[in-house]
């Protein structure tokens, strides 16, 4: 053991190590662990703790376990020079000592502890010597108390029996005495009218009684309570059958005889049997007020009064209800959402009556306002009562009256415009003042579209209403999505400017075909609207609209080209009846003129017919109508000097060719060779044919028709030579003053030019006037 | 040569008479003289091929007065017989004349129209504002009236044209008069029935619908053409707007009726096709034509479509005002037309057509 302690030692010396000196320190420490280890047994492990190389079992290591004294000497005189040997003595020597001294100071310490231990103890054991004492006398006080204590509560026994015997009996004689005065306090609080006691006194009573009432002195009692109880019942349903009294009374009737055990069921319908009659009084006002014989109030106080009145009242009985019949369970509600459904239906109907009564007003700020209110007072009944549906309901009914009145507005709108249309025809026919006539057209337009404008800015503002942010319902889903986009979009704005164009087309359809029934100054007014319409209202209308009312629903709408589109084709359409009437106008003055006139027997001109003045008349008034309206144009380049060009050109340089047929059957071929390779030259004339938007093109298609009914109604007459002469009179003045209008001038010269040489054919005897005569008569006038 | 389509028109002073060779496409002309005078209106008897009636003005000093006669072609060159001499295209024949149709008393003669089912004995004339029914008797040398009726009223009324109706024996006539339609019962010569306004203008011309008795087309100044059901007149039974300028012309094809020719005087002349107010609504055979005749009858091969109403072919080799248009009697596929400056157009109906209708 001296050796295994002294082993560390040497072990430790700086020189001996095998380690290096930078690991020293813990290899010392773990070395010491080792062999502690190695000494209490513990081999496991140890190994991992040993540096490697150095073998446990190697006997001429210091520390080891198995250190070999001799083993080492032999090894160290084997192995060692002499000097090495002497170092190693006297190191060894040095470490001796070194534990030597290490040891006695240990060995010292220890016996100083030991010591002071000893000496503790001892004191100890005196002091727990005289604790034992004191605790022997305290055991024998103890157990005197003990007797004591016994013996006082063996003789308070017999008292304490009595006393609780005591207390008992009289508990029970006050509940006895209680009982005894019941019939007499219920008759008190019975006489007095304070039910609600009473009520409570027999409730308490009652489950003694029903116990005891085999004995015969609580049977008496028993039997008057429940004649006091009888009575008190029938007060009470006397009270509740009056009815007077109002709602809260009847509930707290109807709530103390449940608290008397009346059947719920009967009381329940009894109940509501009596609100019925109430509410159904309060409908028979109502109706009342909307009959006939009275001046009928105005909505917002109908609607005042039907929801102070029914729905308040509905309110009241519902929420009373739900509060006594709470018990009841789904079968209970049940019969209140029914009652609730046929009373509120019979409400629904007469606010229906009452509001088509308003359909015909033009007050929209009134008419929202009492349905705002109508649909607020309606929720309340609607939480209470959500399985009779009466918000649902009423929230129909005020979508049904938004759809009634976007509806109203529609016709609105439309008897405005045909309205306008009415004062339009007025104007025109009115007599009017020379010179005045001018600026009326455009004036009347202007009138025209802004009236039908601000006629739609109003109606937007009213239906506009129906969304505000303060109204009740318009953050239902069918204000936000379905009533802004449908209805107002679509039914309300796009269906007013259909119908527009549908009246507005139904003008070129009418029997007006014979030219009376519409003016056509009122075609072309309409005409330039609808072009209006197409290149900036409708667009400006649609976005005024899609800005008052944000569209967030996603159905689709008919897109601003669409109907940009069927306003240009209602213009076009206009237009081109325009173009047809007057020309009709013109074509009759003219056909008229050649079919009455005696073209055979007719003497030289002198002059120009009446008629083609009256014709170069009616163009110009034409003219400047048009050009009140609708801008100038483009026309053909044209000279300055054109009349006269083209008028040598059909007078002269085909006189030769046209003016001399002959009957021999190869002559036709001759007489029509010139006017055939010019015609293969020019473009074929539609003649009524669609026209552009613009004088010119308008002035074109009424003169083309005019100047083709002439040439066919020369081809159907036969002339003679101053009837020819005459023709080429008229067609010279026509000339001279009709090609200012057209788009291209030489479309009426071919044309008049076709009149003249068919004239010339028509002829037997054909003649043409010098063309210088004809000059000369034409502007003398 | 069953498919030789004599072709009749009238120019100024003279009648010719047109061969078309269908099969070599041969374009044969005979010229018969017409001296009274220029010749309005022209049309042939139902029952003799080498009769015909012409409407003529009668040349005078100061007045221009038109009467009709009945006139009788010369053998050799009635339509059918086709010994047609190579020669004669260049000489002119003259017409015999039968007798004239003339009561100077009613005015000028319009229009003349034949009974077109009977022995070719009875014609009518339209003379201002007169309806005259007339016997032709020993063999249409002597024309006795036997009938006559007029329209009264506010204005110069004058009748426009007029046609004999196929139907009901023979017994109805419809004129026309400014804008306005009349039927008139030949029996009793009064008005069966009027169709007020028919037209925005004055109406230009009608044809009865060749299978159907109640239908009847009239076209006139408001370019339009118009479909009537004569039993009721308030509407239309359909109305077409194809055309630019009057309608002068309207054509029934004698077979087909769904085919229906307008000629007009912006030049054109449109073929329409008219099945839903036809004989033959979906494509149906109706045996009435020589040409199915011999076409097997195979109704599983029924359009697959019913085809729509519509213009089939605009026809534009006309440079001026077409004033005539009418099927040939001989081919119900070919039609001709014709126009102010003389030149006489002879289409074909389209081949595939043609074929949808026959199968």
């Amino acid at each position: 053991m001296a050796a295994g302690a002294a082993g560390p030692g040497p072990g430790s010396g700086p020189g001996d190590s095998p380690e290096g000196p930078e690991a020293e320190a813990p290899e010392r420490r773990r070395k010491a662990h080792g062999m502690l280890k190695l000494y209490y047994g513990l081999s496991e492990g140890e190994t991992a703790g040993r540096p490697p190389g150095s073998d446990p079992l190697d006997p001429t290591d210091l520390n080891g376990a198995h250190f070999d004294p001799e083993v080492y000497l032999d090894k160290l005189r084997r192995e060692c020079p002499l000097a090495q040997l002497m170092d190693s003595e006297t190191d060894m020597v040095r470490q001796i000592r070194a534990l030597d001294s290490d040891m006695q100071t240990l060995v010292y310490e220890n016996y100083n502890k030991f010591i002071s231990a000893t000496d503790t103890i001892r004191k100890m054991k005196n002091d727990f010597r005289k604790m034992e004492d004191e605790m022997d006398r305290l055991a024998t006080n103890m157990a005197v108390i003990t007797d004591f204590s016994a013996r006082i509560s063996a003789t308070l026994q017999d008292r304490h029996e009595r006393i609780t015997k005591l207390a008992g009996v009289h508990a029970l004689l006050r509940k006895l005495q209680f009982l005894f005065e019941l019939p007499s306090c219920l008759t008190k609080c019975v006489e007095l009218g304070a039910y609600g006691q009473a009520v409570r006194y027999q409730g308490r009573a009652r489950a003694v009684l029903q116990q005891y009432q085999h004995l015969p002195s609580f049977r008496a009692i028993q039997d008057d309570c429940q004649v006091i109880t009888a009575r008190l019942a029938q007060q009470l349903r006397q009270r509740f059958r009056e009815g007077g009294s109002g709602a809260p009374e009847q509930a707290e009737c109807v709530e103390l005889l449940l608290a008397l055990g009346e059947p719920a069921e009967e009381l329940c319908a009894e109940f509501l049997e009596h609100a019925r009659g109430r509410l159904e009084a309060e409908l028979r006002s109502l109706e009342a007020e909307l009959g006939p014989s009275p001046p009928a109030p105005d909505v917002l106080e109908f609607t005042d009064h039907g929801g102070s009145g029914f729905v308040g009242g509905l309110c009241q009985v519902a929420s009373a209800y739900q509060e006594l019949f709470a018990a009841q369970g789904p079968a209970g509600a049940e019969k209140l959402a029914a009652f609730a459904r046929e009373l509120g239906g019979r409400y629904f109907a007469l606010v229906e009556r009452r509001l088509a009564q308003e359909q015909g007003s033009g007050d929209n700020s009134l008419l929202v306002r009492a349905l705002d209110r109508f649909h607020r007072r309606l929720r309340a009944p609607g939480a209470l009562l959500a399985a009779a549906g009466l918000a649902e309901a009423a929230t129909e009914i005020v979508e049904r009256v938004a759809r009634e009145r976007l509806g109203h507005h529609l016709q609105g709108l439309r008897a405005a415009f045909l309205g306008c249309l009415t004062d339009v025809r007025q104007a025109l026919a009115a007599p009017r003042l020379a010179g005045k006539e001018g600026p009326g057209l455009a004036e009347l337009l202007a009138n025209v579209a802004s009236s039908i404008l601000s006629h739609i800015k109003a109606s937007l503002a009213a239906v506009h209403l129906f969304t505000a942010k303060e109204v009740s319902f318009s953050n239902k889903p069918y204000f936000r999505g379905e009533f802004c986009s449908q209805g107002v979009r679509e039914g309300l704005i796009v269906g007013f400017i259909r119908s527009m164009c549908q009246t507005a087309q139904s003008f070129c359809d009418s029997p007006g075909e014979k030219g009376g029934a519409t003016p056509p100054a009122l075609l072309l007014l309409l005409s330039r609207l609808c072009l209006d319409y197409e290149t900036a209202t409708i667009s400006y209308i649609l976005t005024l609209t899609d800005e008052q009312f944000l569209v967030q629903d996603q159905s689709p709408v008919t897109p601003v080209s669409t109907l940009c589109a069927e306003a240009r084709e209602t213009a076009r359409r206009l237009l081109t009846h325009y173009v047809k009437v007057q020309g009709l106008v013109i074509s009759q003055m003219l056909r008229k003129s050649v079919e009455t006139r005696d073209w055979l027997s007719t003497l030289e001109p002198r002059n120009v017919r009446a008629v083609m003045k009256r014709v170069v008349e009616d163009t110009t008034a034409i003219d400047v109508q048009v050009g009140l309206l609708y801008e100038e144009g483009v026309r053909k380049a044209q000279s300055s000097d054109s009349s006269k060009r083209t008028f040598s050109v059909y007078s002269s340089s085909r006189q030769q060719g046209r003016y001399a047929p002959s009957y021999t059957p190869s002559a036709p071929m001759d007489t029509n060779l010139l006017s055939n390779i010019q015609k293969l030259f020019s473009e074929r004339i539609d003649v009524f044919s669609p026209v552009e938007f613009n004088k010119v093109s308008v002035l074109t298609g009424i003169i083309k028709i005019s100047l083709k009914t002439l040439l066919e109604c020369v081809r159907l007459r036969t002339f003679g030579r101053f009837g020819l002469q005459q023709v080429q009179v008229d067609c010279h003045f026509l000339q001279l003053y009709l090609w200012r209008f057209v788009a291209d001038e030489e479309l009426v010269h071919l044309l008049l030019d076709e009149v003249v040489a068919s004239a010339a054919l028509r002829c037997p005897d054909p003649v043409p006037m010098e063309p210088s005569v004809v000059e000369v008569i034409c502007e003398r006038g | 040569m069953e498919d030789d389509a004599p072709v009749i028109y009238g120019l100024e002073f003279q009648i010719h008479i047109i061969d078309f060779d269908d099969e070599n496409n041969i374009i044969n002309k005979n010229v018969l003289l017409h001296q009274v005078g220029e010749i309005w209106h022209i049309s042939t008897s139902p029952a003799d091929r080498g009769v015909l009636a012409t409407c003529y003005n009668k040349p005078s000093d100061s007045k221009v007065l038109t009467c009709a006669a009945v006139w009788r072609m010369p053998k050799e060159l009635e339509p059918g017989s086709h010994e047609s001499p190579d020669d004669s295209s260049s000489t002119a024949h003259s017409l015999e004349l039968l007798c004239h149709l003339d009561d100077t008393a009613h005015g000028s003669t319009a229009c003349v129209t034949w009974e077109p089912t009977g022995d070719g004995k009875k014609v009518i004339s339209l003379a201002d504002n007169h309806i005259l029914l007339w016997d032709l008797q020993e063999s249409s040398g002597q024309a006795v009236l036997a009938s006559s009726a007029s329209l009264e009223g506010k204005g110069q009324l004058k009748f426009t044209s007029g046609r004999w109706s196929p139907h009901h024996a023979g017994t109805q006539v419809a004129t026309a008069s400014d804008t306005t339609v009349r039927g008139w019962d030949t029996r009793s010569m009064s008005q069966i029935y009027c169709i007020e306004n028919a037209h925005g203008q004055l109406v230009r011309d009608l044809d009865f619908n060749p299978n159907k008795q109640y239908y009847l087309a009239s076209c006139g100044d408001d370019c339009k053409v118009k479909f009537w059901d004569t039993r009721n007149v308030t509407e239309p039974v359909k109305t077409l707007e194809e055309h630019s300028h009057w309608v002068w012309s309207i054509r029934y094809n004698h077979s087909h009726d769904q085919l229906v020719l307008t000629g007009s005087s912006d030049s054109r002349v449109i073929l329409s096709n008219m099945v839903s107010i036809s004989s033959e609504p979906f494509g149906h055979l109706v045996d009435d034509d020589d040409l199915s005749d011999q076409e097997e009858r195979r109704p599983e091969e029924k359009s697959q479509e019913p085809p729509r109403d519509g213009v089939i072919a605009t026809y534009e080799e006309h440079e001026d005002s077409v004033y005539a248009a009418d099927w040939s009697s001989a081919d119900p596929w070919l039609f001709a037309s014709l126009s102010y400056d003389g030149r006489l157009v002879i289409n074909r109906v389209p081949r595939a057509l043609k074929y949808h209708i026959l199968l």
